[in-house]
């Protein structure tokens, strides 16, 4: 019982989180509700038991990918005047969208099938069972090439987004030493013949 | 006690949320992300609430590959905005139109 209300406690505030992020003026907001919507969410999975997907992806959203997003928030000037333009005319046509898409899901997922015995195999949980041990052991056994894969992927992401996003103006003023020992004489010596001057 | 279908239609109700967002805020990148990110939370919770109601563990393994996608995926579409914003000044989807005929 108390399961459930902790549930519906994260939930609503979960969904409220959600809410704010898309109807949020400024984006820092928007993503300051979105680590919130990130911590609901991880608070959840440890109601489902998945302890080591809840620390993750708090370590991983709210540590690293959320704190990317407000870096770049905060480093772009954003005109949010133009950029909010359009909001009221397309709120009746998103409203119709989502509750059309929502009534489509939750005739399927509110079918009694999902209440069937097939689906309350959770009570089956050992004392002294460690979901991170287990999710290791599976992932380094069956699933060995995917992670490698994994780290492949992530590889690349770093490289892309390095290569992208480092600017390929010559903003800084660094002597480059291939030209500094290659200098002659001439290109920096200039003398000039002159006669001298008289006395005033 | 907590059933599947309590779990499924939260995150179907994030996943709409999520989608209604991304059509009111058809211009800014930033929300458009976020809404991404949301969207790809609302198929996590489903893969883990059948994870826990099936006593599987697969399920838990492919948020793990998700969530490793959607970190990559994060990184560089803030990539792509940073260079757009530094090559245009503005991060308005309705400018992205130059190829336009």
């Amino acid at each position: 019982m108390i399961e459930l209300i902790v549930f519906y406690i994260f939930g609503a505030l979960l969904l409220g989180a959600a809410t704010m992020v898309v109807v949020m003026r400024n984006p820092v907001h928007a993503a300051l509700f979105l680590v919130l919507a990130f911590f609901c969410s991880a608070a959840i999975w440890l109601l489902l038991q998945a302890e080591f997907l809840a620390i993750a992806l708090v370590l991983v959203y709210v540590g690293a990918v959320m704190v990317l997003f407000l870096f770049v928030v905060m480093m772009l000037d954003i005109n949010m005047v133009t950029i909010r333009e359009g909001f009221a005319r397309y709120l009746p046509f998103g409203l119709f969208v989502a509750i059309l898409m929502f009534l489509v899901m939750g005739l399927v997922v509110s079918s009694d099938y999902f209440l069937s015995d097939a689906f309350s195999t959770f009570s089956h949980v050992r004392e002294g069972y460690s979901n991170t041990q287990h999710l290791g052991q599976t992932l380094y056994t069956e699933y060995l090439y995917q992670f490698e894969i994994a780290g492949a992927i992530l590889l690349v992401a770093i490289v892309a987004a390095i290569s992208l996003s480092m600017s390929k103006a010559k903003v800084t003023k660094a002597p480059n030493p291939g030209d500094q020992v290659t200098v002659k004489k001439q290109d920096r010596l200039r003398i000039v013949k002159m006669d001298a001057e008289g006395k005033e | 006690m907590i059933t599947l279908t309590n779990v499924l239609l939260l995150a179907a109700l994030l996943f709409c949320i999520s989608v209604a967002g991304i059509f009111l805020n058809r211009k800014n990148i930033l929300i458009l992300l976020m809404c991404i990110e949301l969207m790809l939370l609302s198929v996590n919770m489903n893969f883990i609430a059948f994870s826990h109601f099936l006593g599987d563990i697969h399920g838990q393994i492919f948020v793990f590959f998700i969530l490793t996608v959607a970190a990559a995926e994060a990184a560089i579409g803030l990539a792509i905005l940073i260079v757009m914003f530094r090559n245009r000044d503005t991060i308005n989807v309705e400018s992205l139109d130059s190829m336009k005929g």
